[in-house]
């Protein structure tokens, strides 16, 4: 039991630390990495069935007993985290063996990618809130570099940008922690919520809550501090904007998700609210903001922001369905939004440019690539009977029941831009007659390759379309187990 | 940068410094010290020397690839994390024994190797920084 | 101290703040260097009830199961010792990140970072 839960964090760092050994060889690298992700997708499964069987698993790092030392918690939410990102990091590494150059593996491609893994588990796994904004600096740094390596004048901006506001927000991270721990004496999540309730400044404990919706609502892009994401993902190469676009602002929301329901839930009628006004922002803005660009990956970008509004939205209701919408979403975005963005750079690979102005054409190209499109597309637009069809009709359900018809009507809306959106990205790129008929050499090898994890993630698309009852029946299950507060106290403090 | 006073202090101080840094980390037992500390005075002494020489003498002197000092530091730091598990407690939990007479007992346990690993990274990771960007001066 | 501390925060979170305003790029890492240590003392002086106390290191005698006399609490300095350390790191990587930047683009006028902007 106890090692099922460090393997999410000791995989990924072994296989960094082995990799430096292996400086000079990147083939040995390559394997390494390989090796890695599908051992980290192993102990994901096992970590999961084991959850599902036994409940919430605890264990206390250095047998420091619970609220003085560390201690790692894997509930149903955290594990089914975990499986997800270690999907994504598998279709990453396999993805960009044949898309990322020799430059940035000599510089520590994969080791990177892997200490990024290990930051994200890491967040996951954690219970305790400065462990937490450790795991956030790991995922940070890492994502930091991953961001400027190559140095194309681009990124270099965009690096400013994404470091600046990044920083921002885990100088407020760390603010909230500080003044959470002076009203409470504690930094272990399940001790906070403990001595929460007895505070006696009621003022204070909302200002602290609002502390820290900022600093997640930076991490995961939400109305108004959304900006450094459109100004930064763009820039990097393909594999390392999929794998972020996948799981670092996802990251953001389980904090937001985690925090919102273990420990400021004194006053939903304030900070849930809050939530809910600033999710059905973020969906119209980011939606909104899409439909101005001509550039892929642009578009893709400002869809992550409309689609955080989604995930916060169930956060925001605040009830066992609206919860379960919420985490089911958060899974089925991950895999879709990757997989778009892995796409994007197949697309890149044929033409050569992100602009969707002088794309085209690719349909005749690669009817293949066109249909491993439509199938993510159309899920992030809601198209039954794929993946994201049910995850806002179980949002829009819960909103229904919840009578928020607002936020209801705000979904349906953003719902029909994004399909708008999709149906421009397959018009300009992929239907409409090339512009220019230019086709990068040997381009057929390396998108065969490359469409292999693209196709997976497409089928696992539509498998959870078809299963989404078993999946939602599990996000079910989750959901009950994060809003049962006594629960967590009662297994994390014994 | 060349300077006869700052070379000839440098190749007296190099010693003592690297010396101190190993004082450091072993005191970082029971007293304030350790890893972290101890790993950056290890970086100062060469910081010293690419000060007084240039970043390819000083690449000569570390002799190992920093890298492969990050890489062996986190192994062992991970790997005193396992020893406590595999003795029965959680990941990281600290197994003592100790060396020596038994007048003259020194308690050793998997902390120290966890520091040992920490100073080693520290070194690779400040050595990684400095040189990186003093070649990158001295190409200008 | 404890009138004066919380003085020092605001002036190191203003200064921060408006150093991170301006146009200029040195300027912009000088404020997040300030941002840091802003929230560093603030953690001190927060936890102020539990860890200032004077000569009062958070040391139990052997034998004893409580402190004899009031000691300051640990953990906020561990707290501070950790956030330090991890803003070292990252403020070496922005300064290499930000040297960069200014040989890539010439100027460290911020307002002339515009090419992710466009397109």
């Amino acid at each position: 039991m106890n090692l099922l839960l460090v393997l999410p964090i000791v995989i990924p760092l072994a296989s960094a630390a082995v990799s430096m050994l292996v400086w000079r060889s990147r083939r040995t690298q390559r394997a390494i990495a390989v090796a890695a992700s599908l051992g980290l997708l192993a102990s994901a499964i096992v970590l999961l069935v084991s959850v599902r069987r036994v409940g919430m698993i605890v264990t206390e790092i250095g047998s420091w007993p619970a609220p003085f030392g560390i201690v790692l918690v894997a509930d149903l939410l955290s594990a089914l985290m975990i499986l997800v990102s270690a999907i994504i990091v598998v279709a990453t590494i396999i993805y960009s063996l044949t898309s990322i150059d020799a430059r940035h593996e000599r510089f520590g491609y994969y080791p990177l990618i892997m200490l990024l893994m290990m930051g994200v588990n890491g967040a996951f796994l954690t219970g305790d809130i400065f462990n937490l904004y450790v795991w956030f600096e790991v995922m940070l740094i890492s994502s930091f570099v991953l961001m400027v390596l190559g140095a194309e004048r681009e990124q270099i901006e965009s690096g400013i940008k994404y470091v600046t506001l990044n920083l921002a927000s885990s100088a407020f991270f760390l603010t909230g922690v500080g003044i959470l721990y002076a009203v409470t004496g504690a930094l272990n999540m399940a001790d906070i919520a403990r001595s929460l309730p007895n505070v006696t400044q009621p003022a204070l404990v909302q200002a602290i809550s609002v502390i820290f919706l900022v600093a997640f609502g930076i991490k995961a892009a939400v109305f108004p501090l959304f900006f450094w994401l459109p100004a930064s993902y763009h820039t990097p190469p393909a594999a390392v904007s999929a794998i972020f676009a996948g799981l670092l602002t996802k990251v953001g929301v389980y904090a937001l998700i985690r925090v919102f329901t273990l420990l400021f839930v004194q006053d939903p009628e304030f900070t849930h609210r809050l939530i809910l006004v600033i999710a059905g922002l973020t969906m119209i803005t980011g939606v909104l903001g899409a439909v101005a660009q001509n550039e892929f990956r642009r578009i893709l970008s400002f869809h992550i922001i409309s689609q955080i509004g989604y995930m916060i939205m169930g956060l925001g209701i605040f009830t066992r369905l609206a919860l379960a919408a919420s985490i089911f979403y958060v899974l089925h975005h991950i895999i879709v939004k990757a997989n778009l963005f892995f796409v994007s750079g197949i697309v890149h690979r044929i033409r050569g440019t992100y602009d969707l102005k002088r794309l085209g054409g690719i349909q005749t190209l690669s009817p293949m690539l066109s249909l491993l499109f439509l199938v993510p597309a159309m899920s992030l637009a809601g198209v039954p009977p794929l993946s994201g069809f049910f995850a806002k009709l179980g949002l829009i359900r819960a909103g229904i029941s919840a009578e928020e018809y607002l936020i209801v009507a705000a979904a349906v809306v953003t719902g029909f831009f994004t399909l708008f959106s999709m149906t421009k990205i397959w018009n300009e790129a992929f239907w409409k007659p090339a512009p220019e008929p230019r086709e990068l050499p040997e381009w057929r090898g390396a998108a065969r390759a490359m469409m292999v994890p693209v196709g997976a993630l497409a089928l696992l698309t539509i498998l959870i379309g078809l299963g989404s009852g078993w999946l939602f029946s599990v996000s079910l299950e989750a959901s009950d187990q994060i809003l049962d507060q006594a629960l967590y106290l009662r297994t994390v403090l014994p | 940068m060349s300077s006869l006073i700052l070379r000839t202090a440098a190749r007296y101080l190099m010693p003592l410094l690297l010396l101190f840094s190993i004082f450091t980390l072993l005191r970082g037992h029971n007293l304030p010290g350790g890893g972290f500390t101890g790993g950056l005075l290890a970086a100062t002494a060469f910081a010293l020397y690419i000060f007084a020489w240039d970043a390819a003498a000083a690449k000569k002197a570390v002799r190992i690839d920093p890298h492969f000092l990050i890489g062996t530091g986190l192994l062992i730091a991970l790997g005193s994390g396992f020893v406590g598990m595999f003795s029965g407690g959680a990941f990281l939990t600290g197994v003592w024994g100790s060396i020596g007479s038994s007048e003259e007992k020194t308690a050793i346990g998997t902390p120290l190797f966890f520091d040992i690993g920490v100073y080693l990274v520290v070194i690779g990771a400040s050595l990684m920084i400095l040189l990186s960007l003093t070649e990158q001066e001295e190409k200008e | 101290m404890s009138t004066l501390l919380p003085i020092v925060i605001g002036v190191l979170y203003a200064t921060a703040l408006y150093m991170m305003l301006r146009r200029s790029l040195v300027k912009l890492i000088i404020g997040l260097a300030l941002l840091g240590q802003a929230s560093n003392l603030l953690i001190f002086v927060a936890a102020a009830g539990r860890g200032l106390v004077r000569g009062g290191p958070p040391i139990i005698a052997e034998g004893e199961t409580v402190a004899a006399s009031t000691i300051a609490d640990p953990v906020p300095q561990a707290l501070i010792l950790t956030a330090i350390v991890i803003g070292f790191g990252v403020l070496a990587f922005a300064l290499a990140l930000f040297h960069r930047t200014y040989k890539a683009v010439g100027t460290d006028d911020l307002d002339a970072f515009t090419t992710t902007e466009e397109a």
